[in-house]
């Protein structure tokens, strides 16, 4: 149906948002790639010349590099693997027939309306607080230590805070996913005889395997990025630097702009690695 | 214009005459501690005196350096007055990015600022910020608790005392450490506490060649000290608290000891916030007999960015909120206690600030401090919890979270001690030193 | 056979599905209720549920702090004007791959997901630079821009999801009757497309209301929203909890109860094309 009129047309349509991208992606990518072979201190006097690949070099013999790269997939892995379980089972559960239905799914759906430095916040102070928090309350009311999470167990802590953000997204779309699943084939397989277990890993599962892609390819772009759980966590101790967290204290903390520049690039690199590591293995789903 | 000699008509005289030429609104970057939330209360005193509006950017300690940072260096512009501490000033100020506050009126009196704080505001002589409340650090203790250990807080004690004191007074059954301490990462917090320590200890940064030093013995010695004093004696997770944590720990009687900003002393001391508000004594940061005590000097000082436009209204809301008339109009409204203090020579010569119980020792610690030779042996920086070069902030936030590793139980001193010499050297070298 | 549900079936979902959401819940409602307290009661221990004396204290002292109404009224306009924008530009550009796709369709879809991997604080200074040139430092207009930017593939590609399951026959028929190419879009597409449009719209104030990055290091006074209302209320002195919970309270309110009220379009609408 396509006829040449309207392919014509189409690209007309498409340019605006093409070209603002083109632009968005291209301005900042050529100032990164442009800083990073530069010696740039700002609080040195700013440009100081040409250094050739030296930032590149730098940024990844630091020792806090390749640390930095194991935090980041652990994060995004832990979240993915929390998000994606205990969402399908929540979307399970909220798929079947209870009363307040509706209240619950607003429960449920509440955290990812919360903006990321509060729940940021209000996790770290009021709940993993090792004195006053209220995980420290529960604890002492059992006999127990109180955990020290920030600093003793400060990657899981910042895994569940972030899972505690996602799932509400990862929830939604399985939700909706499984609500679009065929009433009769499930009905159909219990007359035949399959249990629960049997209907759920070979009905509902394959179904969910688009809306599963989803969820991985969306959340993936969005935790590679995440930024103020940690600022206002740990602020990089403990090992939780990820590769954003270190470009952040090599930019903003070191005020080596060029290091940063150069951490940058790597981290594109990076996220392209993911995203075609992610595209190979799961990408057969997204056959639009 | 009737000239009479008061000190607070010249002054509105003088902003008398600015008024009717332009009202201004000019915006401030801050910080959000209590000294400037309680100022931003009066910024109706400083409209009504100039005519000038105020809009506040009030920010946590680590948004507002990143976002004054960035703006400096790029001459932004979006602020008219910054609120910078001493490590910033003279690096900003020695690149030509602030007004020098050379034309302060008379009436301001200038020379009233104390030695110590101009001194670390300024770059080659010259003024570059204006104080608006400093401090050193001191030892806060608990009065009743140090007496029930059968021990008396000399003025001036030593760390070894110290040690045995914190030991005597914990008792971990009902939740009392006998002393609390930063360990929480970041320059400004864990990594200003454990550098003027290691400074008692005989450590430093940098020799004269600007070579770290952590791979000498004063710098393992102040970290085996303070991991095996908290050990026995810190509370539980002392290794994510910084100030505030400290705070609300000795306010709710939780520590023996506590030795950190002299500031800190007005909240202790408050009955509204603290349940031991009457059983506070204070005494001089400890040393180890090497001549160097452990406190350092900090000023929270208001700049103003070089470029902007409205640099005259920003001079004069610096000469209000530094002011003895500022310190005066808390004093009615609020108290002696909640002053800004460590600023003014002249505060600390009012009889009636030398009645407020924690005055003496604070100016004492202040005196004590001396960024110019921080340490025992010579080095080429200026700044005590700091070395006022670029990259320090970035340095020393690193360092510091391999120190916090180390208090966490996560790594061994000799570890982080090889970690930080390795980094400190990298980003050295990345600096072209 | 009939599949009447057993009473005592719905009686555990009930309950099971209660749990886990007032269990997922709990740290809104825990921030909430703190708000009403003193600081002494917010960190009393054993902690106090419900039997504190209730007081609107802390949400005086910030209201007398902090100028909420104009963070929240420079937050309504970024994140409304943001998304609206972003919307105008992908509904064109997400018709004409759904319904003339090429072979590079798809690649172009996620090259377009692909320019959000690039790690803000790296540009920083290349942004700021660029801001302060133009002009747009501190502005809404600047800010609303940036934030259009960042969320524009999101809403590109939820679009894309909506005006795929379409039937391409419909717009035939339209064809058939005469007619034009913007009509089509405007009369025929959108109509339907509009529930689509409409969680769209959700997703993405909530994305922009929510972007803490930009929205902190472009502003400084005049056009700050809530994200920097929030960074005034974290670690100052003392206690502090009871204050944090009010401004955080107070951040989060708004869109809370948007999304409360839209539940149902975020619900059905959020498929991201995971249904087919």
């Amino acid at each position: 149906m396509a006829t040449q009129h309207s392919r014509a047309a189409a690209r007309i349509m498409m340019a605006p948002a093409v070209f603002l991208l083109l632009v968005w992606m291209l301005v900042p990518l050529t100032m990164t790639l442009y800083f990073s072979f530069k010696k740039y201190l700002p609080l040195r006097g700013g440009d100081l010349g040409w250094t050739g690949f030296d930032n590149y070099v730098r940024f990844v013999t630091s020792s806090s590099f390749w640390p930095s790269v194991q935090t980041t997939l652990v994060i995004v892995g832990g979240v993915l693997f929390i998000t994606v379980i205990l969402g399908i089972m929540l979307a399970v559960l909220l798929n079947q027939p209870m009363w307040g239905q509706g209240i619950v799914r607003i429960l449920v759906i509440a955290p990812f309306f919360v903006m990321p430095t509060v729940s940021a916040l209000v996790w770290k102070n009021m709940f993993m607080d090792p004195v006053n928090g209220l995980f420290a309350h529960l604890w002492k009311f059992f006999g127990a230590e109180p955990v020290q999470w920030l600093s003793q167990a400060s990657l899981q802590s910042i895994v569940m805070i972030v899972s505690w953000q996602w799932l509400p997204f990862a929830t939604l779309i399985l939700l909706t996913a499984i609500q679009s699943l065929d009433r009769e084939q499930l009905e159909a397989a219990e007359m035949d005889g399959a249990q629960p277990v049997q209907r759920f890993a070979f009905i509902t599962l394959p179904h969910l395997g688009r809306a599963i892609t989803i969820v991985i390819l969306i959340q993936t772009i969005f935790l590679l990025a995440i930024f103020a759980e940690i600022f206002v966590t740990t602020g990089g101790a403990f090992g939780t630097r990820t590769l954003t967290y270190l470009i952040f204290q090599r930019v903003l903390e070191s005020q080596n702009v060029g290091l940063g520049s150069a951490g940058g690039v790597y981290a594109i690199i990076l996220a392209n690695i993911v995203a075609i590591f992610l595209m190979r293995i799961v990408g057969k789903n997204l056959d639009a | 214009m009737s000239l009479k000699v008061s000190t607070l008509l010249s002054a509105c005289a003088v902003t008398a005459l600015t008024t009717a030429a332009t009202a201004e609104t000019i915006t401030i970057a801050t910080v959000n501690n209590g000294d400037m939330i309680r100022m931003q209360g009066y910024t109706d005193d400083f409209t009504a005196k100039t005519g000038h509006e105020v809009e506040w950017v009030t920010l946590e300690e680590n948004v507002l350096r990143q976002r004054v940072t960035t703006d400096i260096s790029t001459k932004g512009g979006a602020f008219d007055i910054m609120t910078i501490g001493m490590y910033e000033t003279p690096i900003w100020g020695a690149n030509g990015w602030l007004v020098p506050l050379d034309n302060l009126s008379e009436a301001y009196d200038a020379a009233d600022i104390l030695p110590a704080m101009a001194g670390g505001l300024s770059h080659d002589g010259t003024l570059y910020a204006a104080p608006f409340y400093g401090e050193s650090s001191m030892i806060m203790y608990r009065t009743d608790l140090m007496e029930a250990a059968g021990m008396e807080m000399p003025d001036a004690p030593t760390w070894e005392f110290i040690r045995e004191a914190a030991a005597a007074m914990t008792d971990r059954d009902n939740e009392i450490n006998g002393i609390c301490l930063r360990g929480k990462a970041g320059w400004g917090e864990g990594g200003a506490f454990i550098t003027a320590m290691s400074n008692s200890f005989g450590a430093r940064w940098f020799d004269e060649d600007w070579k770290p030093q952590f791979d000498t013995q004063p710098w393992k010695d102040t970290l085996e000290f303070y991991v095996g004093m908290m050990n026995e004696s810190g509370p539980p997770g002392y290794a994510t608290n910084g100030f505030n944590e400290n705070l609300s720990l000795f306010q709710q009687g939780k520590c023996g000891m506590w030795i950190d900003a002299t500031v800190a002393a007005s909240f202790v001391t408050n009955p509204d916030d603290s349940t031991v508000a009457d059983k506070v004594g204070f005494a001089l940061a400890p040393d180890n007999g090497l001549g160097k005590r452990s406190n350092w000097l900090w000023a929270w000082a208001l700049a103003i960015p070089a470029g902007t436009q409205k640099a005259d209204a920003a001079l004069q809301f610096i000469e209000w909120a530094t002011s003895k008339d500022y310190i005066e109009l808390v004093a009615a409204k609020e108290g002696w206690a909640n002053v800004p203090p460590g600023a003014r020579t002249s505060l600390y010569e009012n009889p009636e600030y030398q009645k407020v119980p924690f005055a003496k020792t604070t100016l004492d610690s202040i005196l004590s401090a001396d960024p110019g030779s921080p340490t025992v042996d010579p080095v080429p920086y200026v700044g005590i919890q700091f070395a006022a070069i670029p990259e320090f902030a970035g340095i020393a936030t690193e360092v510091s979270q391999e120190f916090s590793a180390v208090y966490a139980g996560q790594q061994s001193i000799d570890e982080a001690l090889e970690k930080a010499q390795a980094l400190t050297a990298d980003a050295m070298e990345a600096a072209g030193y | 056979m009939a599949r009447a549900v057993t009473t005592n079936r719905k009686i555990i979902n009930t309950t099971a599905a209660w749990a886990i959401g007032l269990l997922i819940f709990f740290p809104i409602l825990w921030t909430i209720l703190t708000s009403f307290k003193t600081e002494a009661q917010a960190i009393a221990d054993p902690p106090i549920f419900l039997g504190f004396d209730w007081t609107l204290e802390n949400y005086g002292v910030v209201m007398e702090r902090s100028n909420y109404m104009r963070f929240l009224t420079n937050s309504i306009i970024i994140a409304g004007g943001s998304t609206i924008l972003g919307i105008i530009i992908a509904v064109p550009a997400a018709w004409s791959m759904a319904f003339v796709p090429s072979k590079r369709t798809k690649d172009i879809l996620l090259w377009m997901l692909s320019t959000k991997m690039l790690p803000a604080v790296g540009v920083l200074y290349p942004i700021y630079l660029l801001f302060i040139k133009m002009g747009l430092l501190d502005t809404r207009f600047g800010l609303t821009i940036v934030l259009m930017l960042i969320n524009l593939p999101i809403i590109v590609w939820m679009l894309y999801t909506y005006f795929k399951e379409i039937p391409g026959e419909i717009l035939e028929a339209a064809r058939m009757d005469g007619a034009s190419l913007r009509e089509e879009v405007l009369y025929v597409l959108t109509p339907m497309a509009i529930p689509g449009i409409a969680s769209t719209l959700l997703l993405n104030v909530i994305l922009a209301w929510n972007e803490a990055f930009w929205t902190l290091n472009l502003t400084a006074s005049k056009a700050a929203p809530l994200t920097a209302f929030i960074a005034s209320y974290s670690s100052p002195e003392g206690l502090f909890f009871a204050k944090l919970s009010a401004a955080s309270t107070m951040a989060i309110a708004p869109i809370l109860i948007l999304g409360w009220f839209s539940q149902k379009q975020l619900v059905s609408g959020l498929t991201f094309g995971a249904v087919k």
